[in-house]
């Protein structure tokens, strides 16, 4: 292996060695209290889980701005299903499935209209968001207690860590695994890498893109699961601009707008960056501003080193 | 240029190559891919840096730092993939970064004046300053370009492939824009692969083989034989290979077909060439047939199936097509040389929609080995390849599919020799002993390989193919009269 190609399995790694480490020295080791990882991964998993699906967007060569947008439309969902004494499993499939409804809207018009993505989710960002004020009567919908309320909250000597955060490293395989082991996850990158050539090998890219585009409303569903679990409550305005921490992550990983790259593994390093920067900023007392410079600072050098390391700088 | 040197990593890409070109002089750059024509030309371009060796332009030392800085200097590259701005016009893209300037705005009557002093300098007055360049073809596009170098003062020109994308009559143009340019003293720098060309356009060749020089001579006493020997270094007879060939049953039958006006039935074991111009509707006639452009009428019959289709049910059908654009549509160059090679036929490498790597390194490597294809592993992006490396990963794709009906579009277009004949001899085995036997449909602007490789040829001339003659009656002389609409004794 070249060290080119060492630094380019590892350089999303490397780059959260590197945060760690400086925040590590800054704030000391209680950094490193396994409750304050917890706490981090706690943070981390509502960008987290969005981020799966963006990861399969990005790859595609497509771009979801509407992530933000679903996850309120979500909660509230939630909140009115359990309101009207519905279970909470049920409650949480039709929020997971009013998520994949959007994405199956966002790649219906994508494909069927060919308006560029960025364009059509813009518009379907501002559709949600209405729509999710509408239902919720522009309030916040207080709901009943249920076990949806501990999936960010570790049970007392239950487990480790709480079953928010075990679900978002199982759908992190399986999402790792259907890129790189199925047929459908090979036609994603030959979509975003070059969809003329795709075309050309029969690949059949309107049906692929509306899954991949399904796939991105869902996570942000279940994006929406975990943000009601932390809040108890359905807020339509709640994870306003979200979606760009979440593209950020998958950028930060390692994706490339252009598509045809990007990986599991390096978007969730990516969240776990910039969450570490969120806490790290205010454990160290640092102002909000101080935190917003530095997220964005990272987004940049991380692009930055990407052009680099592919060899384009 | 003298004694250039130059490594990437351990690869020595040039090893002391000498390179001069006098005032009014055409020099030809040949040699296969690979051989270290791109990277010479890069460094005379500014593009590159050379380890050692030293270069002098007029006597004086020349030390490019980037490709303005050569530009500068009076060296202007004109590349392949022309670099001009689509959506302004002439007159802004020739005097591109040099516009005059009046008040600090920009003299809109004064950059009109001097872009057509440069079109009239080029003997293209027609060229209007203020057409859109994205309208224009491809041939006015390349004449903007060399426009361009002009205007900026640049003595020194350099030519990568010209030719490959322009018809007949533009590559007459091109050569008497370049034989006046000679006279008016440029030095030129012509690189090609084809032999004719070189012989017909340049004074002198130079031959590069493995980074070095291995000949060079006035183009008047050098038989064409004699060029292609120094190019591969053994002899270039081989170069089409045919066996013996008895076309079976009908395979790809074709009725009353727009766009193309087409009709022609293709059998197993046979090869069957179109002939045409450049923009006569030949790649045209393939996308449509193939669901990649819209179709007007007609019948197409592959094997057993029949109807219209997309592209994806003619892979089912058993029909496979190498697009004549490699790097656009042809490879997704990013993607592995596995991926880019078994991306149609995904089924067989594992069960239930699943995709297992190794048994897709182990479909890939069987067809590089099987072509000669040369990489460090499967694994590795197509984009690290040679473009006759790559053209090869291209056409294996369609034998991992093993599709019986290959469309092939300009299948050795800008390939170095030493790849073409290995296109061709897969070609011809495809057609005579792969069983059951293929069968081949392909374009191409190279005369003598749709001669060499086909057994029946329709010419195409503004929208429509002709009828389909043996090929063994044919002659490039005949075969141009027809394409160009001078049929004999016209």
């Amino acid at each position: 292996m070249t060290a080119r190609s060492l630094l380019d399995r590892t350089g999303t790694l490397l780059g959260l060695v590197l945060v760690g480490t400086i925040f590590g020295v800054l704030v000391g080791p209680r950094f490193f209290a396994p409750g304050n990882l917890e706490l981090m991964a706690r943070q981390t998993a509502i960008v987290g889980m969005a981020a799966l699906g963006m990861t399969v967007v990005i790859v595609a060569g497509g771009i979801d701005l509407s992530v933000g947008s679903v996850i309120s439309l979500s909660t509230v969902v939630i909140a009115l299903m359990l309101r009207a004494h519905a279970g909470p499993l049920a409650a949480a499939a039709t929020a997971v499935g009013a998520a994949a409804l959007c994405g199956l809207v966002n790649g219906v018009l994508i494909t069927r209209l060919t308006v560029v993505p960025f364009i059509v989710t813009l518009g379907t960002m501002l559709v949600v968001r209405g729509a999710a004020k509408g239902l919720a009567d522009e309030l916040r919908i207080e709901a009943p207690m249920t076990w949806l309320n501990d999936l960010l909250r570790t049970a007392a000597g239950r487990a480790l860590v709480p079953s928010g955060i075990w679900a978002l490293i199982g759908l992190a395989l399986v999402v790792a695994a259907m890129l790189r082991y199925t047929r459908f996850g090979r036609h994603v990158f030959a979509i975003g890498s070059n969809e003329r050539m795709a075309r050309l090998c029969g690949v059949a890219i309107g049906r692929t893109k509306v899954l991949v585009y399904v796939l991105g409303g869902a996570f942000a569903g279940l994006a929406g699961l975990l943000q009601f679990s932390k809040l108890s409550v359905g807020d339509p305005t709640v994870a306003v601009g979200l979606e760009l921490d979440v593209i950020a992550a998958v950028i930060i990983g390692g994706g490339s707008l252009l598509g045809g790259r990007g990986t599991v593994a390096g978007t969730l390093i990516g969240a776990t960056i910039m969450t570490m920067i969120s806490i790290g900023c205010s454990q160290k007392g640092f102002a909000t501003w101080v935190q917003q410079i530095v997220t964005g600072g990272v987004i940049v050098v991380a692009v930055a080193l990407d052009r680099v390391r592919t060899g384009r700088l | 240029m003298r004694g250039i040197r130059r490594a990437f990593g351990a690869t020595v890409a040039l090893d002391g190559v000498d390179l001069s070109v006098a005032p009014g002089e055409i020099c030809a750059l040949i040699g296969e891919n690979g051989a270290g024509k791109s990277t010479l030309v890069s460094i005379l371009a500014g593009a590159l840096a050379p380890d050692a060796g030293t270069m002098t332009i007029d006597g004086a030392p020349y030390v490019p730092r980037s490709p303005l800085d050569a530009r500068r200097a009076g060296v202007a590259m004109i590349y392949q993939e022309l670099s001009l701005a689509p959506h302004l016009s002439v007159m802004e893209n020739i005097l591109l970064g040099v516009e005059p300037m009046r008040y600090g705005l920009v003299d809109w009557p004064r950059m009109r004046e001097q872009a057509a002093r440069a079109l009239a300098e080029l003997g293209h007055r027609d060229i209007s300053p203020d057409a859109q360049v994205g309208l224009l073809s491809l041939a006015t596009q390349q004449l903007v370009e060399i426009a361009r170098a002009l205007a900026v003062g640049c003595r020194v020109l350099v030519l990568d492939e010209p030719t490959s994308s322009l018809g007949r009559d533009d590559v007459r143009r091109l050569f008497a824009l370049l034989a006046r340019l000679k006279a008016q003293g440029h030095a030129i720098v012509y690189i090609s692969h084809f032999i004719e060309e070189v012989k017909e356009v340049a004074d002198r060749f130079v031959v590069l083989r493995d980074g070095r020089n291995v000949g060079g001579a006035a183009t008047a006493g050098a038989s064409h034989d004699e060029i292609v020997r120094l190019m591969v270094g053994g002899s270039g007879d081989e170069l089409f290979h045919r066996s013996a060939r008895t076309p079976g049953d009908a395979i790809l039958t074709v009725t009353g077909f727009e766009p193309g006006g087409a009709s022609f039935e293709l059998r197993r074991g046979e090869v069957f060439g179109i002939a045409g111009l450049v923009g006569s509707g030949r790649t045209r006639l393939l996308r449509a047939l193939f669901g990649l452009a819209p179709v007007q009428s007609g019948q197409v019959r592959v094997g057993v199936y029949s109807g219209g289709a997309d592209p994806h049910t003619r892979w089912q059908q058993g029909m496979g097509m190498l697009s004549e654009d490699r790097k656009a549509e042809g490879l997704a160059l990013a993607l592995s040389v596995a991926d880019n090679l078994t991306i149609t036929r995904l089924a067989p490498l594992g069960a239930a929609g699943l995709v297992w790597p190794e048994r897709q390194r182990d479909a890939a490597k069987k067809w590089v080995e099987r072509l000669g294809v040369r990489c460090a592993d499967v694994r590795q992006p197509a984009a690290e390849l040679s473009g006759g490396n790559q053209q090869k990963v291209a056409l294996a794709r369609l034998l991992h599919h093993d599709v019986d009906v290959l469309v092939l579009d300009e299948p050795t277009r800008g390939i170095d020799v030493g790849s073409k004949a290995q296109i061709y001899r897969v070609v011809d085995a495809l057609v005579t002993s792969a069983e059951p036997r293929k069968a081949v449909l392909m374009v191409s602007s190279y005369l003598p390989e749709l001669l060499g490789l086909c057994d029946r040829i329709a010419v195409m001339r503004r929208g429509r193919l002709g009828a389909p003659q043996p090929a063994a009656n044919r002659s490039e002389h005949e075969l141009m009269m027809a394409a160009t609409g001078g049929g004999p004794g016209a």
